[in-house]
């Protein structure tokens, strides 16, 4: 269960937005992670709307890639884009009645061992950017205070985005947005190019990135981004 | 279609039915030419300009809507400062409506050099997938004051037209074979690993590992997300040749 510490590294993960070396990749990982920890044996996903309004994962609790493809498969059809239309909640929806509502997103889901799932939406000013997502491994019900603390965590991922420093530089929040799935993608090509490097699987390339960056206290974006353009700076993790 | 696909195809549809010019160059540069002089008027500016960035890192003017616009490209270059040079850098937009109140200490030599030309505001988007960085979209105003939301929206996506159209052209494939501007930004995640996968494997620099996987992919007549599937499964590996 999501207890007081590990409430509170959420809540200064918040505050840290506030100085200048903040990752918005890491960030969203750390509210993903800390999230899951709410509901047990949960996954959690963060999706993000791009420049051309279709919803992109931008981090989740678990990043294997089987479940970041459910996430995205969302993009099209499921909770998050209903959520992201509507403006509302989708909450205790259950992925074994719900075939006919999400014909390609439901049968998968419940394929890959979850009843239910939850939706809750990233809101500014009345317009949706994004939606948190909640798989969950049985279809009970999700308590009332845990759908609100799940809302609340949406919100608080809400509030870092918009901390980012470059908004102070005057840019909108598409280009942020944007942004975001930008570092997103240079984190795909860096995952690839280690897992080519070491012979490992794409899961594993990331596991050694994470790692990496968590060892070296390193921004992930960053680190990313050297794995592309200039390997040879940290040889560490590009030696093979 | 919502809103922002219909303003993606819509503005697909302006660049490609921007008249061409007797003095533009063949190929790609013309149409880029062309698509910042569509830019120039969608966006509601006084001039478009593009810039690459080559593989060695060094910057060069690739087109403009317009001969003032070109030389105000240049001057970036001549000077080593610039909006531009600050978004190849940052991989950020970098966006200044009013180049008295906030360009004069940022780019000291650029800001009175281009200010005489006429310019006034100056906004440039990055042309990039991942931490592959093609290059810059420049838009510039003779009068201060910011783009407004929906324009800069619309700056990205031609940013994202631009970025595709070079793509495209330097993968040596024939125009109008691929479907949208988002095919390149938006592909599944397979493809953006399969670049890393190319990059190492052929020992090329991410922006030619783009082009290859693209380049493959239409010379054996099979859609991008499969062959980069195929890459990430190790069912196949490009070959150093090259075709």
């Amino acid at each position: 269960m999501l207890t007081a510490e590990r409430l509170a590294e959420v809540f200064v993960a918040v505050a840290d937005t506030l100085v200048d070396d903040f990752d918005v990749i890491d960030f969203l990982q750390l509210v993903t992670s800390h999230t899951s920890e709410l509901v047990p044996e949960s996954a959690v996903g963060l999706l993000l709307v791009d420049a051309q309004s279709q919803l992109q994962v931008m981090a989740a609790s678990d990043d294997r890639t089987e479940l970041l493809e459910l996430f995205q498969v969302q993009a099209h059809q499921g909770p998050c884009q209903d959520c992201f239309t509507t403006g509302e909640a989708v909450v205790n929806a259950d992925l074994e009645q719900a075939g006919d509502r999400w014909p390609l997103f439901a049968p998968r889901a419940v394929e890959a061992g979850f009843r239910s799932v939850h939706a809750f939406p990233l809101r500014l000013r009345g317009e949706v950017i994004g939606a948190l997502n909640l798989f969950g491994p049985d279809s009970g019900r999700l308590a009332e205070d845990v759908a609100r603390v799940l809302q609340a965590l949406a919100d608080v991922a809400t509030i870092g985005l918009l901390q980012e420093r470059a908004i102070r530089r005057g840019e909108q929040l598409t280009e942020q947005l944007q942004q975001a799935l930008n570092s997103r993608i240079a984190i795909e090509q860096a995952k690839g190019a280690l897992a080519q490097l070491h012979d490992i699987s794409i899961d594993e390339a990331f596991e050694l990135l994470r790692t990496y960056c968590r060892q070296h206290h390193l921004r992930l974006t960053e680190v990313a981004r050297a794995v592309v353009t200039d390997p040879a700076s940290i040889p560490e993790l590009t030696r093979h | 279609m919502t809103e922002a696909e219909n303003s993606a195809a819509e503005l697909r549809r302006r660049v490609a039915a921007e008249p061409g010019r007797a003095d533009d160059p063949p190929h790609v540069v013309g149409r880029l030419n062309r698509l910042c002089r569509a830019a120039a008027k969608v966006l509601d500016a006084d001039g478009v300009g593009i810039s690459v960035l080559s593989s060695d890192g060094a910057p060069a003017q690739v087109a403009a809507s317009d001969p003032r616009s070109s030389d105000v490209e240049e001057l970036q270059f001549t000077l080593g400062e610039g909006p531009c040079l600050d978004v190849f850098q940052s991989g950020h937009p970098v966006l200044c409506p009013d180049l008295t109140q906030l360009g004069r200490s940022r780019w000291a030599g650029y800001t009175p050099a281009v200010q005489e030309r006429g310019v006034q505001a100056v906004f440039a988007f990055p042309m990039q997938v991942g931490a592959a960085r093609l290059g810059a979209l420049d838009v510039y105003r003779d009068r201060i004051g910011g783009l407004g939301r929906t324009t800069e929206n619309q700056a990205l996506i031609l940013a994202d037209i631009a970025l595709h159209d070079l793509v495209e052209a330097v993968s040596r494939t024939r125009p109008g074979t691929v479907e949208t501007a988002a095919d390149v930004m938006d592909g599944p995640r397979e493809i953006y690993q399969a670049q890393g996968i190319v990059m190492v494997q052929l020992g090329v620099d991410i922006v030619e590992a783009m082009v290859r996987l693209r380049a493959y992919a239409y010379a054996h007549d099979r859609a991008l997300a499969d062959v980069a599937h195929d890459v990430v499964t190790r069912r196949l590996q490009l070959e150093d040749d090259a075709s």
